[in-house]
């Protein structure tokens, strides 16, 4: 069937185009409902990558975020008028050691290959992860960013050492505060310490134990902050915090780097080597992080609620002069999400 | 309840080629009616789809429509009439026939040439049938618009900014839409060709839907190139 997409052909330029869907299949046939913009969609829509990037990937339909409704499903998994959460990744092969996300064949949406602004999307059934039930689906639309702080969570789980009493967040923003908040649900007992540069933005982290502002915080020697440390910064706040991390932690600790930088950072070697510090990489998120992430809402009615206090702006689309609006209103927002309600 | 009729009554005389009626003709790897087809059937709230086909093309007709949409039981096609009323009558008597005579059912029209109509178009026809009666799906007109009665010279030239380009669907409360045509006199019906005008000139409300640029009619070997372009490009392009 013909289903339309809208693609970015250039910065800050959407031309709907059609693309026959081969429906005949046994893939479910998907309406993408609710859909949120991610900093990597802002970043080409306002032309912020390399000439070569916007080259090699324009024209791309954005938004790798997305909660869509089933029409049909000939697998019958799904129950028409469901709402379902798509895996924006796209594995190639299979790999017993490497991670879906990590693999160099797999094909990310949004990212050299058309995302989610579709009028239809045909998607494999056990690519999909059902909506949690009593999540709002506003919340259920910015899902897969949940996911990418519980993919570090289970990485840090299996590469950090067993002492979890104090665990610290840097970072204000968005992928801040969810980490922070998953952190909460998942080690209640542990002391949740966020780090941020905007008191306001860190007044929002009300669950954690101690809110501290990067600026004013001194230790004594031999004083450590945590056990261990998730950097969700990116940018240039990336080189300060990681330091001031590897300042903090205790010995041995460990380092979950998820923020994004586009240039290389500098880093205290010499201490991370005298603390046997273990620093490791974490980026977007597969099939087990959505599902487990999707468990954990479910069984957290109150961790939705918090979620919900992330959506900024809710845009109902029905053209796409209201796609250009949802982006120029996210590109005012310094913290929170800004939601698409798919109507085209 | 909510019912698409596909017209795919016309046979084609403005198509230069063949004698196959456009509808179908391959726009990718279906026959336009196919593609038509399945953009109603997939809409949540269209329950049942009627296409309405000359008498010799019913068998060609279904046995495309069975042939890509195998086991599918939300389609019936019937007999289309001589004129795009008639056709429209026979819609509305299968109906009652099949469904009861609920004047509040609502009823999408669609030309079977426009594969390219979409699901945001398809709501909002749903939304303004049922809330007003009946509705009408238009562009803005992006050309001036020059009215002659003689063919040779301009009469008037309407303000742009008031013209519309009509498209369709055009949808209905079936009980209004019946009523009114059964009020058309034998020398009203060769004139009013257009439901909506009949809704008109009777003084019945009919609301604007937004249409799409790309939800085209392909009535030209020229549209039909548009048409396989656009679903070309996005082949090519995707990635």
């Amino acid at each position: 069937m013909i289903s339309t997409i809208y693609r970015l052909t250039a910065p800050g330029m959407l031309e709907p185009t059609c693309r026959e869907l081969p429906v005949s299949g046994g893939e479910v046939l998907l309406r993408p409902r609710w859909l949120s913009i991610c900093r990597a969609d802002q970043r080409y829509y306002q032309g912020q990558r390399s000439p070569e990037a916007l080259k090699a990937k324009l024209p791309m339909a954005l938004i790798h975020e997305c909660a869509a409704e089933v029409l049909r499903d000939p697998s019958g998994a799904f129950a028409p008028g469901a709402l379902v959460i798509p895996v924006p990744n796209l594995p190639g092969e299979t790999d017993p050691y490497i991670a879906e996300n990590y693999r160099f064949t797999s094909r990310f949406r949004s990212s050299g290959f058309d995302g989610y602004l579709q009028e239809y999307l045909l998607e494999a059934p056990e690519r999909l992860v059902a909506a949690p039930r009593g999540v709002p689906p506003e919340v259920c639309a910015f899902l897969e960013l949940v996911s990418v702080a519980m993919h570090a969570i289970t990485r840090f789980e299996g590469i950090a050492h067993g002492r979890r009493e104090r665990l610290a967040v840097w970072g204000d923003g968005n992928l801040g505060y969810i980490t922070a908040l998953l952190l909460r649900a998942l080690y209640p007992a542990a002391q949740l310490i966020v780090l941020g540069a905007v008191e306001e933005k860190l007044s929002l982290f009300s669950f954690a134990d101690q809110r501290l502002l990067v600026d004013s915080l001194h230790l004594g020697a031999r004083e450590t902050l945590c056990d261990h440390a998730f950097e969700c910064v990116g940018g240039g706040g990336c080189q300060p915090a990681l330091n001031q991390m590897i300042d903090v932690i205790a010995p041995e600790g460990a380092m979950a780097l998820l923020g994004v930088s586009e240039n290389p950072v500098a880093l205290g070697t010499r201490m991370v080597l005298e603390k046997g510090l273990r620093l490791f990489g974490s980026s977007r998120s597969g099939l087990a992080d959505f599902q487990r992430t999707a468990a954990l809402l479910e069984a957290n009615p109150g961790l939705g609620q918090a979620l919900e206090r992330l959506v900024s702006e809710v845009v109902p689309v029905r053209s796409v002069a209201d796609i250009h609006k949802a982006f120029r209103l996210d590109a005012q927002q310094s913290f929170g999400k800004t939601i698409l309600e798919f109507l085209l | 309840m909510v019912l698409a009729a596909i017209l795919a009554g016309g046979t084609g005389t403005r198509f230069g080629s063949a004698g196959m009626p456009k509808q179908y003709l391959a726009l990718g790897s279906k026959p336009i009616l196919v593609h038509t087809v399945e953009k109603f059937l997939v809409h949540p709230r269209v329950e049942h789809v009627v296409v309405l086909t000359p008498r010799a093309w019913l068998s060609h007709t279904e046995s495309i429509l069975a042939a890509a949409l195998p086991g599918e039981t939300k389609i019936s096609v019937v007999e289309g009439g001589q004129s795009r009323n008639d056709t429209l009558r026979r819609a509305l008597d299968f109906i009652t026939a099949h469904f009861g005579g609920d004047e509040d059912h609502v009823l999408l029209t669609h030309d079977a040439v426009r594969p390219f109509v979409t699901h945001r178009i398809i709501s909002d026809n749903i939304q303004a049938a049922a809330e007003f009666g009946a509705c009408d799906t238009v562009i803005p007109a992006t050309d001036t618009i020059v009215e002659s009665a003689d063919g040779a010279f301009i009469r008037t030239i309407p303000e742009r900014q008031h013209m519309f380009q009509g498209q369709t669907p055009q949808s209905f409360r079936v009980g209004k839409l019946r009523t009114l045509m059964a009020s058309l006199r034998p020398e009203e019906e060769s004139l009013l060709t257009d439901a909506c005008k009949i809704f008109t000139l009777r003084g019945e409300p009919v609301a604007l839907v937004s249409g799409e640029n790309h939800n085209i009619k392909i009535t030209y070997p020229y549209d039909l190139q548009v048409a396989q372009t656009l679903l070309g490009q996005a082949l090519e392009e995707s990635h």
